[in-house]
């Protein structure tokens, strides 16, 4: 079964717990603006939102990228970059509607979220699972299941 | 250097220079950063006596070597000064995204000195610093500062400031970053403002690396498991915030209510934890790098006190609630609001209210005074304009911007003043938990919960069961509170994360991460190091052990009713033991000894000035 991060917004807390482990984990240093995830926050409404690549069915990264560097594995259905391939000529990021593939001009390099090879950091180190790791045909019960319960409360006896 | 960035700015308002200086790798090894660096600074360059407001004070903005990086909870910094209030040594801590944001910006330190001519701002980025004019934001709200100069810098800026309370140097302004967490206690936003300086506004793209990048990720795995599986650190906080700590401290009787004339408030509950969750919560929020959220995103809705931020925290509840004799949530969570905005601390400006409401009560204050305000305890209202009027600086508000204790002595009774250094007690009773009343009188930036929090093992079990009552043993364990809370803050370490861990923790992470190798000891002796040093700027700014007293009340009027009722506190008894386990003669000076085993005596700054 494929597997799929799973964003709950409504939980997210904007600690950057999950970019900092991402900056960690792929540049061996902490530096948010490597992260392959950005939290954005809104102060005023005290609201947090974490950003990044859904690996898209049909990426609008992919078809843009000339060296074919931006890839789907069939396997996985992932949307991998290969860096080696990689000639930086931005079209990925002009493509993105999301604005999730973004170059980092400190390194040189297209940064886009590779799942951590299938063991993503940033789930791991949510502490209030605002960012799941979890099985794609499965990805929102938890969501359906807490709503569902309001009928019961509503409706049950 | 690792965890460090090895730069500190100074900028200069008064001469408009702006510098970068290398920080020292050996002062940054025994002072570790943020509050111990900090006080390492203003020790050497500023003179204890000079009145805090002047722009000979400087004020010092730090974060920790943890600040930045993943270490649970560790992205505090702090901002250290001569305080406003006191007059002693402040080192206000707040969390947030501000304190990373400099680290990443290449600071590990500002300092600013002298006075602006004209309102200025401060504008890190990457690297470079340039001051400009913020004469056009003088007199605008936090959230409005902080929205009108990322307008003018850069969305993603991290903004600390003050607010108008700031700008009038009302003696307790904090300093605000996010919108909404706070530098708080002592008066540092006073100081700012005195400094015509309204924001520093960071946006830093840089990196803080790790002297051993798997060393650190498995002890921070470990004391997240720690902290995450904690009744408290784990689960408490983030439902309920802070103010879970309501109905536990009022259960055991030690719920300072009505200006501390007792000790258990009836109606508590309204005003606690559980009440907050079901009334104004609307979500938990976390500081950088934070698994415990105890932060309180809140909106009262209903009606006159509609409005929306976050808070109250259990110290914000207690002083405009039980200390005010108040259990009116919203109202509560409005005088919390209009701090935030206007940038005041809480504990302070409620404390004061409470005093006010005493000082009416027995006539000393009267209608005319107050420009008819019926300041009485329990009148949510009155509480609530009290407030308005002096984050506004309206009316009487502009006494009770002077604190309780310049208030209580301007009525002729400075008894009444819940104070210790003329900073207000928080919201733990002495008299029903001995150790805390110990460490309010010791702790050198005035009376607070957050210098030694013996609230832990007394009340909360943490980590092991103290028995409140007795004084026995408390000295030591005062000290080891106090030391070890030194060398936290520090690092950049929430205090919270001491619901989980404790030093064995604090010096791996940090060895790991800098690569300089803290034992335990090692560790907690930076703690001792930090806390002597800020002893011997308040000596050298006159105060004296005098100064380490408690209000009369709560040595000579027992609590009235509740389970701790009839007790007194016991801190006479203790103290000439604390002076002695500190190495410090029976003046509370310490001795030449006590100050060569901490590598004090060297200093030039130190010689022939106390002994």
């Amino acid at each position: 079964m494929a597997k799929m991060l799973m964003i709950e917004a409504q939980k997210c807390t904007g600690c950057n717990n999950c970019a900092l482990a991402c900056s960690i984990t792929h540049e061996q240093s902490f530096r948010l603006s490597a992260a392959r995830v950005h939290v954005f926050t809104w102060e005023r409404e005290g609201f947090s939102v974490p950003m990044m690549c859904q690996h898209c069915k049909d990426a609008p990264c992919i078809p843009v990228c000339t060296p074919h560097a931006m890839t789907r594995d069939p396997a996985t259905g992932w949307v991998n970059l290969d860096q080696a391939k990689c000639i930086g000529c931005k079209m990925c990021v002009h493509a993105c509607p999301f604005g999730n593939a973004v170059w980092d001009a400190l390194s040189s390099k297209i940064l886009k979220c590779d799942y951590c090879g299938g063991d993503p950091a940033c789930a791991k180190f949510c502490p209030t699972q605002a960012i799941r790791w979890v099985d794609d045909v499965t990805a929102t019960q938890t969501r359906k299941r807490a709503f569902a319960a309001k009928f019961k409360e509503a409706f049950a006896e | 250097m690792h965890g460090w960035i090895g730069h500190i700015l100074r900028v200069n308002l008064t001469t408009e220079k702006v510098s970068r200086e290398p920080l020292d790798p050996g002062l940054a090894t025994d002072y570790i950063g943020a509050r111990g660096l900090g006080t390492k600074v203003l020790f050497d360059e500023v003179d204890p006596k000079v009145d805090p407001l002047s722009p000979e004070n400087k004020l010092i903005f730090a974060p920790g070597p943890f600040t930045g990086t993943y270490a649970p909870s560790g992205g505090r910094y702090d901002v250290v000064t001569k305080g406003a209030l006191t007059g002693a040594i402040a080192a206000a801590s707040s969390g947030g995204t501000w304190g990373p944001a400099l680290k990443y910006a290449g600071y590990d330190m500002v300092i600013l000195e002298g006075k602006a001519a004209h309102p200025v701002y401060l504008w890190i980025k990457d690297g470079t610093a340039e001051l400009r004019d913020a004469t056009h934001l003088w007199g605008k709200t936090v959230p409005d500062t902080t929205d009108a100069v990322r307008a003018e810098t850069d969305e993603d800026a991290k903004v600390a400031c003050i607010g108008p309370a700031g700008e009038h140097q009302v003696l307790f302004a904090c300093i605000m970053n996010d919108m909404h967490r706070a530098a708080g206690r002592s008066g540092v936003g006073a100081v700012m403002g005195s400094k015509n300086l309204k924001a520093i506004a960071v946006v830093g793209r840089g990196t803080v690396t790790c002297a051993d990048n798997d060393a650190f990720a498995r002890v921070v795995m470990q004391v997240r498991e720690k902290i995450l599986g904690h009744p408290v650190g784990g689960t408490g906080l983030r439902l309920y915030g802070t103010d879970v700590l309501v109905n536990i401290l009022n259960q055991i009787g030690g719920h300072p209510t009505k200006n501390f004339q007792d000790g258990y408030f009836a109606t508590a509950d309204k005003i606690g934890g559980e009440s907050l969750s079901a009334k104004v919560l609307q979500r938990p929020k976390g500081c950088f790098a934070c698994i415990i959220s105890c932060g309180r995103v809140t909106k009262v809705s209903h009606t006159k006190y509609a409005g929306e931020g976050e808070g109250p925290e259990y110290e914000t509840a207690w002083g405009f609630g039980s200390d005010c004799g108040v259990d009116d949530l919203d109202a509560v969570t409005k005088a919390n609001y209009y701090c935030n905005e206007y940038g005041l601390d809480t504990i302070t400006m409620g404390a004061t209210v409470a005093c006010a409401m005493e000082l009416y009560g027995l006539g000393l204050i009267t209608r005319k005074d107050t420009g008819g305000l019926a300041l009485e305890f329990g009148n949510a209202e009155a509480m609530v304009e009290a407030t308005r009027l002096t984050v506004q600086g309206e009316g009487f508000g502009q006494k009770l911007g002077l604190g309780s204790y310049r208030l209580a002595a301007a009525y002729g009774h400075p008894e009444l003043s819940m104070t210790v250094k003329k900073q207000e007690m928080p919201a733990y009773d002495p008299r029903a938990i001995q150790g805390i009343g110990l460490n309010y009188a010791t702790a050198n930036c005035g009376a607070a919960h957050v210098r030694g929090y013996t609230i832990s093992p007394e009340v909360l079990g943490v980590p092991t069961k103290v028995n409140k009552d007795t004084i026995e043993g408390k000295p030591e364990l005062v000290i080891t509170f106090q030391n070890l809370t030194a060398a936290l803050d520090a690092s950049g370490a929430c205090l919270f994360t001491t619901f989980g861990i404790g030093a064995d923790e604090l010096a791996a992470m940090l060895s790991a991460l800098t690569g300089v190798e803290y034992s335990t000891a090692e560790f907690l002796k930076c703690g001792d190091r930090i806390w002597n040093l800020e002893r011997l700027f308040n000596l050298k700014a006159g105060l004296t052990a005098k100064d380490d007293s408690l209000p009369p009340r709560i040595l000579k009027e027992p609590l009235k009713s509740g389970a701790s009722k009839g007790r007194v506190s016991r801190f006479p008894e203790m103290l000439p033991t604390y002076y002695k386990l500190r190495g410090w003669d029976a003046a509370g000076v310490p001795t030449p000894a006590k100050l060569q085993a901490l590598g004090l005596v060297a200093e030039p700054a130190l010689s022939g000035s106390l002994t």
